[in-house]
């Protein structure tokens, strides 16, 4: 029963999302206030059928429902209630649910939302959204639809895949999910006022804690999943630039861009109909990004149901929405007016810079995930793009940008002294100048690139602290003077350092696996082996046995030098219902490096054994984590809280003359 | 309206009239600046899609393409049942067949979780000829039900393929 209302409420909710997409737009044409504003109730009514279907999904995986397709497929009696909960999301149709779900979140969070956004732009952003809902509850419903039964119903399913019964996968989706889909918002704003054929600083306004809060939630969502990957896969890796790994970081770096450029937007009233661009197109790389994911076209280390109904069916979602948009950006764009001048110097510049290297560096990933299937429809050969190419392209295109970067962050809006921006970097340059050049020579011999990239990391880290610094003690005096500055400094400043200072350290961490060292060996109970800095003895080897998995446990001593730390347990496990091997890595966290134990297969007595020592490469996602914490940051800064229209009231006055 | 002050005030005094530029020219500063990178870019991008880019064979093309020994490349087709031989020092050998013809490939290092014979493969490194692969690495798949697809294509153009009923997981039985 629960599973016909589930279904009956998903139906409902494409009906509704019809109406929000439709009768919106009709009051706007209309000028009818009252059918505008059906958006905003429809939106909602939307949210809590396609909530209320999740839920009867979620009920059906913790009640183990064997007579639901989906749930046979992908669950197991024995499962622990938590993987049977997160197995929701863990397969195609649970996971388009959940992309749906989010969807209409943000819907009902746009209709909710009580800052003073026009009416109009209000009703055509949600009508929008409630397009984008319709086309996604179709696809759900017609080509995915996971409450189908299964008759007669088994006595047993057939378990969720042991790699996604783990807590990293568990929340990684939701989080690449929220900021993944949260860029359909900017996506409705932006038609919607191309619809509209006005904007101005206020749309940014509008726009950006959007923005800011899809770009926090990516972040961590890529993040995880790079986490994920480097500890469950068992192979050390934590980025491989695989198809399905670049469809989420393609809207990330567009977004990167996009929250830059609405920012001089908002400020200046300028780079308005580039930044509309940017967001249609970062919207559009997301819907790439779930064709890529959805449609298997690409051949991916990960795998996931590749139909071709389905792909079909995304392809053409994806053709409505991306040719609509630029379509209509074509045909309404030449009406935006151009707003604010600035001098080539300057701040504004300095964001335009970095827009034009964050869309090449994303152009230069577009082009190495999607080469190999143009090519192979074109000549039929079949090629893989992997590291090598990425390296040769992405990081050349990154590497000026991220040192431009200090300097752009001190010049002024409007006009700036690029001289007195060199000189405030000046000390931050020199001392991880100063580093990198140390480093070299105390690492004689060893790889060259890898000093300069930390030198690089730490040119960010160092500038984005004494930018602050500057800022806070720079013409104060006394601590007192000093706090209330510090007090005073607008969060989006502390938000704009931490994020800044968060890709330094992630550099940091990527420039330091340089020295990542790797050894194998067979043990036996007793056997030492030594990677790095680290040497690993095998105590034993026993088996366990888990609710749903047999396991054979090694456990190691550890040891740092000549100093013992705690010891490290790596294991392997067998799924029983579907015979799976996995490997649980055995990580032992010291300080921010860490010793990874994988095991390989038994043979001759003893066990296959893979040691990495792994320097600094927490650093990786603490820089994430900071990133984001600045992102979660600037979106909690006065100018975006739901009180603020009053304030802002006079402000958006003042701009709005500019138009 | 801005809340973020400039670390430095702005000078008010105006630029001298030589320096300042029209709308017309600032655009066209900005079209350079952003063809220039994107020229960079595209040099970049064909630059390396010449040296780092690996073609994708089956054991079949190999021998009918006349493939150079010393060619970096991605091998893939199915681990031959039976050939699987280990050697010290974690060597290992393996045949990778498409049903018609067949290479050694030889690598050291740790199988992935789901190498097994009669499944699926795709190994990259570089082919020494006579119909010998020296791998570096032997990807490792999500999941046991996954046929690379370059493998399903190879499979299905020898006429190996059995629609739907190809490689189920034998633990899919209850």
């Amino acid at each position: 029963m629960i599973v016909e209302i589930g279904h009956y409420a998903l139906a409902l909710a494409l009906g509704v999302s019809v109406i929000q997409a439709l009768v919106p737009f009709w009051g706007v044409v209309r000028q009818d206030r009252a059918l505008a504003s059906v958006g905003s109730s429809a939106a909602l009514i939307s949210f809590g059928l396609v909530a209320l279907s999740f839920l009867a999904l979620v009920v059906s995986y913790v009640r183990s429902d064997f007579s639901v397709a989906n749930v046979v497929a992908n669950s197991h009696s024995t499962q622990p209630l938590i993987y049977k909960f997160t197995s929701v999301w863990g397969n195609h149709e649970g996971s388009m649910l959940l992309w749906v779900l989010i969807l209409t979140l943000f819907g009902a969070l746009v209709a909710l939302s009580r800052n003073s956004l026009p009416p109009r732009l209000r009703a055509g952003a949600l009508a929008v959204q409630g397009l984008v809902a319709v086309a996604f509850l179709a696809f759900v419903l017609f080509t995915s639809n996971p409450f189908q039964r299964f008759s007669p119903a088994p006595a047993e399913g057939q378990d969720l895949n042991p790699i996604l019964q783990d807590l990293g996968l568990a929340i990684h989706p939701p989080l690449l999910y929220i900021g993944y889909v949260g860029f359909s918002i900017t996506y409705a704003f932006a038609v919607a006022a191309l619809i509209d054929g006005r904007i101005d600083a206020m749309w940014a306004r509008a726009v950006r804690p959007w923005t800011l809060l899809a770009w926090t939630f990516l972040t961590l969502g890529i993040a995880m999943g790079s986490y994920w990957a480097y500890y469950e896969l068992g192979w050390g890796g934590w980025w491989f630039w695989d198809p399905v790994e670049n469809a989420s970081f393609m809207p990330w770096i567009a977004g990167t861009a996009l929250i830059h450029s609405t920012v001089v937007m908002e400020k200046r009233d300028s780079l308005k109909v580039w930044t509309i661009l940017l967001a249609i197109l970062t919207f559009s790389l997301s819907l790439l990004g779930t064709f890529i994911v959805r449609s298997g076209v690409l051949t991916s280390v990960h795998s996931f149901a590749s139909d071709p109904a389905r792909g079909v069916f995304i392809l053409l979602i994806l053709i409505f929405f991306v040719g609509g948009s630029l379509a209509l950006f074509a045909w309404r764009a030449p009406l935006l007016r151009q707003g604010g001048l600035f001098a080539p110097i300057s701040r504004e510049s300095a964001l335009v810079v970095n827009n034009v290297f964050l869309a090449t560096a994303c152009a230069t990933v577009f082009v190495g995930t999607l080469y190999p299937l143009v090519l192979e429809l074109l000549t039929g050969a079949k090629i893989s793009v992997g590291a090598p190419f990425y390296n040769a392209t992405f990081v050349p295109v990154m590497v000026p940008l991220l040192l431009i970067l200090p300097l752009g962050q001190s010049l002024a809006w409007k006009r700036g002294d690029l001289l007195g921006a060199a000189q405030r970097n000046a000390a931050a340059f020199g001392l991880a100048l100063l580093a990198a050049l140390a480093l070299i020579a105390f690492t004689h011999g060893g790889p060259v690139l890898a000093p300069l990239g930390i030198g690089l990391g730490l040119f960010l880290v160092l500038s984005a602290i004494f930018d602050l610094g500057e800022r806070i003690a720079g013409r104060a005096s006394g601590w007192r003077a000093v706090l209330s500055r510090a007090k005073g400094l607008p969060r989006s400043a502390w938000g704009t350092a931490l994020a800044h200072a968060g890709i330094g350290l992630s550099i940091i961490g990527i420039a330091a696996q340089a020295w990542s060292t790797e050894a194998i060996a067979v043990l036996k109970p007793g056997e030492r082996l030594t990677s790095g800095r680290y040497t690993v003895v095998l105590e034993s080897v026993t088996p366990r046995t888990g609710p749903n998995f047999r396991a054979e446990v090694a456990r190691f001593q550890l040891f740092y030098g000549d100093r013992e730390l705690e010891p490290v347990e790596g294991s392997k496990r067998i799924y029983t219902a579907r015979g799976m091997p996995t490997t649980e890595a055995g990580i032992r966290t010291h300080g921010l490096s860490q010793a990874y134990v994988s095991l390989g297969e038994a043979q001759d007595g003893g066990v296959a054994v893979r040691l990495y020592d792994k320097p600094l490469i927490l650093l990786i996602w603490i820089g994430s984590v900071v990133m984001a914490f600045g992102g979660g940051l600037s979106l909690t800064d006065r100018r975006f809280r739901l009180a603020a229209p009053r304030r802002a009231a006079p402000i958006a006055a003042q701009a709005q003359p500019a138009e | 309206m801005s809340a973020v002050q400039p670390a430095k005030p702005v000078s008010t005094k105006p630029l001298p009239a030589k320096r300042r530029m029209t709308r017309k020219q600032r655009r066209l500063a900005l079209i350079a600046v952003a063809g220039a990178v994107l020229c960079f870019a595209a040099g970049l991008v064909l630059f390396a899609m010449r040296d780092s880019i690996v073609f994708f064979y089956g054991p079949t093309e190999i021998a009918q393409k006349g493939v150079a020994p010393g060619t970096r490349m991605r091998l893939g087709g199915l681990v031959e049942a039976g050939s699987v031989q280990r050697g010290a020092d974690q060597r290992v050998s393996f045949g990778v067949t498409d049903g018609t013809s067949s290479v050694t490939v030889s690598y050291k290092g740790l199988l992935p979780d789901l190498f097994r014979e009669g499944q699926g493969v795709v190994t990259e490194g570089v082919f020494e000829g006579g119909g010998r692969f020296r791998a570096d690495s032997v990807l490792a798949k999500h999941d046991e039900n996954y046929m690379p697809r370059e493998v399903a294509d190879a499979l299905k153009k020898q006429g190996h393929w059995e629609p739907g009923g190809a490689y189920k997981p034998p633990a899919a039985k209850p």
